[in-house]
């Protein structure tokens, strides 16, 4: 087969313009559309939850959170500040790289890598606290589900984190598309996890 | 046609390893290639194959229905029948047909040197293949919604969970080219129609895309542990079925409107009176988008005054308007060939078939969505994914007919297309009028048996089943007249006029 034998030749080399960014952008948006799917899911199972009486007999509450289920708050407050600092670490990243200053750049990054090592380690803490079985019920089913979705999200960060730092080693600090990206992706990151903290720990 | 040569500049090593190395290098050179044209046309090429399968099925489905009182086919299979055709003509063959020609050809309509992540783009192909295998391999091992085996039931949300996946990343390769790689000094309005449209269902499917994977993670693991809180394998499909009807189909048939406009643009040498008409047009059907997010169909409720004025809203944002945006679509396309002396193109007639089939299962959406009709559980909701469905494959096989040279080098013959065309407009009209009918007259769906109403009731379902099968013969012809043409059919040999850049732009 003659491939294109008779079609035009290449048209004028045209300038890509951050890639790497928009498809960043765009990969944000659909981490955002999944784990926002999962927690309209997890309202509405909420919402749709039988009622009980509460044990002082007061008032009448959606039976959803087991009685003896206790979110362990400080691990999960922790979470939420220590992605909050992942952002600023990853702001410092772009801001360094732009000032080509190596050190900088490779330092904010390791520190990326380490805030998400401790957000690993938080969400571990706080299934080792809750100690509560997959098995045990839809709150149970679901707290997982959405959880290890996030730890998804956060081991794939981890990736980029450690793709941007290797090019950051190599001295390819000119790649402001790749950093800026990386940035944009634990922001969105930091927006998503607010909702689900919001959500799940603090709203229950 | 708004196109140029990338080829030259991505595969010539590809090309050269081809020649070298024998057949290893040849596949090697397809299967690992970077080139977007071979990407696009592997999947184009395994979307029509899958075409094959589905409407295979659908003849099968129509022709166990004509006797409703014996069974050729136990009912366990003829539900997992039922479900097969429904996933497989929506992530096999619409959402892979339309990406697969927008990955082929979009980068050349905006002048890219090459799709943005070529390689990410071929990974995506290749997870939403291997997907569907599963998804197939499933639904033979009784898995699938409602399936009886376990394992099978779990190995189906895997596969859907790839293929989901795959799309995603193709339909985000896609966006990123548009958006970032277009021609030094063209605005996202001047870009060229149908990569506005693929532009649109690739934000479309990685917005709403998601949704149905955040669901299949809940499905997953519930079916895997307690199966009780989302109904085990009876529930998938209540959690996944929005994602399996309209408005969420809608937004895989967005690109028919932009292949009509293309070639139409084309025909009227680039004269559309109201270009930015076209544009809104697309971007009103889009609006569809949001209501799958919210994982629903809505419905005009007819019960009460209060009801109506509760329901409307959103019945005419879903299902209403979409038609809108069609219409505009269709209405400036015809007034660009009223007012030029346009010279009929072949791809114009599968082009502007198909357009026409998916406006006919919108309209019927529409009417199926107003509760006064009773037309919930009948077939005719399956007619109305027959006539988008069908719709959206007869308007791919106009744009390989229309794109098809800047692809080969070489034209398929016109009379030949235009008759497929036509007898493919026949084979879809067959398969789902009949079934608009018996769904007024209460045919149930996804049942093969144990039905009964007044009228003929094998006639509407032979008459399907005749549909079913011409069309199943359409693709075929097309496939085989298709390899003909592109293999020793005529030279193209007026690539420089039509594939000129000044048609990407504002006359």
């Amino acid at each position: 087969m003659n491939i294109s034998a008779n079609a035009l030749n290449a048209g004028p080399q045209a300038s890509a313009r951050r890639q790497v960014l928009v498809l960043t952008g765009l990969l944000s948006a659909a981490s955002a559309m999944l784990v926002g799917s999962m927690l309209a899911i997890w309202l509405q199972f909420r919402a749709n939850a039988p009622l009980r009486t509460s044990s002082d007999g007061s008032k009448m509450l959606r039976d959803w959170l087991p009685t003896n289920t206790k979110i362990p708050e400080v691990a999960t407050n922790t979470m939420m500040i220590t992605i909050v600092i992942t952002c600023i670490m990853a702001q410092w990243a772009i801001y360094s790289a732009r000032r080509s200053d190596f050190k900088h750049t490779s330092l904010a990054l390791s520190v990326v890598l380490l805030t998400e090592v401790a957000l690993i380690n938080a969400q571990l803490a706080v299934y080792l606290q809750m100690n509560i079985g997959i098995r045990d019920g839809s709150y149970m089913l679901m707290f997982y589900s959405v959880t290890a979705t996030m730890l998804a999200l956060i081991v794939f960060g981890m990736g980029f984190t450690l793709l941007t730092l290797f090019r950051s080693f190599a001295g390819r600090l000119g790649d402001r598309d790749l950093m800026s990206a990386h940035g944009l992706y634990w922001y969105s990151l930091a927006v998503i996890f607010a909702a689900m903290w919001f959500v799940v720990y603090v709203q229950k | 046609m708004t196109a140029v040569d990338t080829n030259s500049v991505m595969v010539g090593s590809s090309t050269s390893t081809s020649t070298d190395s024998g057949i290893i290098g040849y596949l090697n050179a397809w299967l690992m290639t970077s080139d977007h044209k071979r990407i696009g046309q592997l999947m184009v090429i395994f979307a029509v194959i899958w075409t094959v399968i589905i409407a295979v099925v659908g003849t099968l489905l129509a022709v166990e229905r004509i006797d409703a009182t014996s069974a050729l086919v136990d009912s366990t299979s003829m539900l997992q029948l039922f479900s097969l055709f429904r996933v497989g003509l929506i992530f096999g063959v619409m959402a892979p047909l339309m990406l697969g020609v927008a990955v082929a050809i979009v980068p050349m309509q905006i002048g890219a040197q090459a799709l943005a992540f070529s390689r990410g783009a071929l990974f995506g192909v290749y997870i939403w293949l291997f997907g569907m295998v599963i998804v197939g391999a499933s639904y033979i091992g009784n898995g699938g919604p409602g399936g009886g085996d376990t394992q099978m039931v779990d190995l189906f949300m895997l596969g859907m969970g790839l293929v989901i996946a795959g799309l995603i990343i193709v339909g985000a390769c896609i966006a990123t080219t548009v958006l970032t790689a277009r021609r030094p000094g063209m605005t996202l309005a001047q870009t060229p129609i149908f990569a506005w449209s693929a532009l649109v269902t690739s934000v479309s499917l990685v917005l709403t895309l998601p949704v149905m994977a955040g669901a299949l993670v809940y499905l997953a693991i519930d079916h895997s542990y307690e199966r009780v809180a989302f109904g085990g394998n009876e529930g998938i499909a209540d959690w996944i079925g929005w994602a399996l009807t309209a408005p969420q189909i809608f937004l895989l048939a967005i690109p028919t409107m932009g292949i009509l406009a293309q070639v139409v643009d084309t025909m009227s040498r680039g004269r559309q009176p109201i270009r930015g008409g076209l544009l809104i047009g697309i971007g009103i059907m889009s609006a569809a988008l949001i209501g799958p997010v919210t994982q629903s169909s809505y419905s005009l409720q007819t019960e009460s005054l209060a009801e109506v004025a509760k329901s409307l809203a959103p019945f005419l944002l879903f299902n209403v308007l979409p038609i809108l945006g069609a219409l505009i679509v269709l209405a400036l396309c015809l007034l660009a060939i009223k007012k030029e002396k346009v010279e009929l193109d072949a791809a114009f007639v599968p082009a502007f078939v198909g357009v026409g089939m998916v406006l006919t299962g919108m309209v019927g959406n529409a009417a199926q969505r107003i509760n006064n009709f009773e037309l919930a559980n009948t077939v005719f909701e399956e007619a109305v994914l027959v006539y988008i469905g069908y719709g959206v494959v007869l308007s791919a096989l106009g744009a390989l007919a229309y794109f098809g040279p800047k692809l080969w080098g070489r034209t398929m013959p016109a009379s030949q297309v235009i008759g497929l065309g036509l007898l493919g407009l026949l084979g879809v009209v067959l398969a789902a009028l009949p079934y608009y009918i018996a769904g007024f007259a209460g045919q149930p769906a996804s049942s093969a048996s144990g039905f009964d109403y007044s009228g003929p009731t094998w006639l509407w379902n032979l008459v399907s089943a005749v549909g079913h099968a011409i069309f199943t013969l359409v693709v075929i012809a097309f496939i085989g007249l298709a390899v003909k043409s592109f293999r020793s059919g005529t030279i193209e040999n007026d690539a420089v006029i039509n594939s000129s850049l000044e048609t990407a732009t504002v006359n």
